[in-house]
């Protein structure tokens, strides 16, 4: 395999510094992606959590390179991967690192694969292009990927099209193909929305055993609450193309910093409680070309004052050292109930 | 008992499955919902979950009219909707209403809000006399949390949860008793979720309205129903009350499909009973003999694939659950 130059095997996995994406639509610029930081060890789950519109799913095609191209910009920042700046390389190199080194899974399985060719041909194509492999090779091997999601007489199955698939099935032929060329990194945007809970569950217990296996590091983009505290490490909240809040997975459920997290977590409804009325974050998320001033969250904050409304917050208060936690809030401590 | 506002006996649609084009013969049938027995008491809320496929939504057409029954009987204070006709149809028709899951489709773009929820009383005329009608519409809108004056506004100028809302005054119009809500939240972002939800709450309390509850997230199902029917591959398979069938669960379905759901508490992580079904849900073309769950269960046994398990309450399981081998098992707290 082509080794990238520069890569340095002692800096993080991936590390994604101030990352601003806009669109530049006829309607005005919608700022989707206004500051995004994070980082990501191997072997390591990370959630990125945030609803429709917080920019989640465009830090992820940022990552890949695969944002279109117009309407959307990558206008400051970085993204590293073992200290190589991703945005800087060229398109052929930038090319060798998807699927090689970071692999996506998408949403919606039955769009994302191509109705037109076969499964086993779609899985080849990957062994062909980046390994050079002969057709009868491809083959093989794709039959032996299929093997490892389990999927049942994966021989007989190699043959059929996407839509002879169930949508279970094909979320497997999915994540088969992402973990094609041993990536170190997988981007996992909202894999099993679109699926019931019973084969959600299969689903996450098979990307939880390979992820394992392969030491690999995990970028889980969802707004499923559940689903993040079954298999996150650390948790990023995003709101309006910010993270809000980073922390680890048991301190950000028992005390979040933000209030927003905890405005969310107050919100869902449980299946171990019958809960009393839900609380409610008033008013809407803010539509991207209008982004309040001050902090993004402020006209819906139970906690917001002038501050909030004239100074944005800096991009992490520190909000412990040990664990490592942070929050974009002004009033953290008062969130925190310190 | 007088209380109960709808029950349904035997109610069962086929759709059917044809071959040819020009001399069509059916060739089989997709039992969509497949003898269903259900009462909705005054003021409360059932709650019906099961996974996609499973007959929920085809049942939310069934008791609104949207689809023809192929047998059985939905009867509505004491009237038997299928057999109505003509003018006594309509007018039965009135007392139960519907709210759709998506407020992006289920919305005519051309037609302003205030058109949009004015429509039914077209179709009702004697509910609000033709004077009235504007005002009755503010009233509605200013019932669900919208502005009245927003009444000339076309669809696509609210936001998902609003619109939402528009599609609860459209329900609520012709004062109904009963109103299906079909996936009314799944459409919706976390934090819009909640508002709907209490909307909903609020408005029964406000109304006295019972409701068909039909989700997929038992978690929102728990949070709003009183009782829960649970269906697969179109027969309810267990019901009872919220706390039955979370608490102590019988049927092995529900086992499952509650032991899926994930807990937003990570302390729970690893300590609760996870049951993992292997498969997917068999094609209701072809569903399987005896009982229909049995290519999934892990306590499937000759008897199973003989004779159907009836929906009724067993020695061990003190609510109705159709299975042979029903018992309790708590699958949602921790150990």
């Amino acid at each position: 395999m082509d080794v990238l130059p520069g890569v340095d095997a002692r800096a993080p996995l991936l590390e994604v510094n101030d990352l601003h994406v806009e669109f530049r639509t006829g309607y005005g610029v919608a700022k989707a992606v206004n500051g995004a930081n994070f980082w990501l060890s191997p072997g390591e789950t990370l959630a990125i959590l945030g609803e429709s519109g917080c920019g989640k799913s465009v830090t992820a095609q940022a990552i890949m390179g695969i944002l279109d191209t117009p309407p959307g910009y990558v206008t400051q920042g970085q993204i590293r991967y073992r200290g190589v700046d991703l945005l800087k390389l060229p398109e052929d190199q930038r090319r060798k690192v998807r699927a090689n080194k970071i692999a996506m899974i998408f949403q919606d399985a039955l769009s994302a694969l191509n109705p037109v060719y076969t499964v086993g041909f779609q899985l080849g194509e990957l062994f062909r292009k980046h390994r050079g492999m002969s057709r009868a090779d491809a083959r093989k091997r794709a039959i032996d990927l299929l093997d490892q999601v389990k999927i049942p007489a994966a021989k007989v199955r190699v043959n059929d099209y996407p839509h002879q698939f169930s949508g279970g099935m094909r979320q497997r032929v999915m994540i088969a193909m992402a973990l094609a060329l041993d990536p170190e990194v997988l981007i996992a945007d909202e894999p099993t929305t679109a699926l019931d809970v019973t084969v959600q569950a299969q689903i996450m217990g098979l990307l939880a055993d390979l992820q394992r296996q392969r030491n690999m590091g995990l970028i889980l983009i969802t707004h499923d609450m559940g689903v993040v505290a079954d298999v996150a490490d650390r948790i990023s909240v995003m709101y309006a193309g910010k993270v809000v809040e980073e922390a680890p997975v048991y301190d950000i459920y028992a005390r979040p910093a933000h209030p927003y997290t905890r405005a969310l977590l107050e919100s869902i409804p449980r299946l171990d409680m019958k809960g009393q009325q839900l609380s409610v974050i008033r008013g809407l998320p803010p539509a991207l070309t209008d982004i309040p001033k001050g902090c993004a969250f402020n006209p819906r904050c139970a906690y917001a004052r002038d501050a909030c409304r004239q100074d944005p917050p800096p991009p992490a208060y520190q909000v412990s050292v040990q664990p490592h936690r942070t929050a974009r809030c002004h009033f953290f401590r008062e969130v925190l109930g310190e | 008992m007088s209380d109960v506002v709808l029950e349904t006996k035997g109610l069962v649609k086929h759709f059917p499955i044809t071959q040819g084009i020009v001399f069509k013969s059916k060739v089989g049938a997709v039992r969509a919902v497949d003898g269903v027995d259900i009462q909705l008491r005054r003021g409360e809320t059932l709650g019906v979950v099961g996974e996609s496929g499973c007959g929920k939504s085809t049942l939310a057409k069934l008791l609104v009219g949207l689809e023809t029954p192929t047998a059985g009987s939905i009867n509505v204070r004491g009237e038997d909707m299928v057999k109505l006709k003509g003018a006594a149809l309509r007018r039965a028709r009135r007392n139960i209403q519907m709210v759709l899951q998506d407020p992006y489709t289920s919305l005519n773009p051309r037609m302003t809000v205030g058109d949009i929820i004015g429509e039914p009383f077209e179709i009702h005329p004697e509910v609000v006399p033709k004077g009235g009608r504007q005002r009755a519409v503010q009233d509605l809108l200013d019932t669900v949390g919208l502005n009245p004056d927003h009444i000339n506004r076309y669809p696509h100028q609210f936001s998902g949860g609003q619109r939402q809302r528009i599609g609860i005054a459209r329900a609520l119009a012709l004062k109904p008793e009963i109103i299906v809500c079909d996936e009314p939240v799944s459409a919706l972002d976390v934090s819009i979720q909640a508002q709907v939800i209490n909307l909903l709450e609020r408005l029964q309390d406000e109304f006295g309205l019972s409701y068909i509850f039909i989700a997929h997230d038992l978690s929102v199902v728990r949070h709003i129903s009183d009782r829960v029917a649970v269906m697969y591959l179109g027969k309810v398979i267990e019901t009872g009350h919220d706390q039955a069938i979370y608490e102590q669960p019988t049927h092995p379905y529900t086992q499952a499909l509650l032991s899926a759901v994930p807990v937003p508490d990570p302390r729970l992580r690893g300590l609760r009973d996870q049951i993992v079904l292997e498969g997917d849900v068999p094609s209701p073309a072809n569903p399987p003999s005896g009982c229909r769950f049995r290519t999934r269960c892990w306590k499937a046994q000759e008897a199973c694939a003989q004779q159907e398990p009836l929906l009724q309450i067993r020695e061990r399981s003190p609510h109705p659950s159709a299975c042979h081998f029903a018992e309790i098992r708590d699958v949602v707290r921790g150990r």
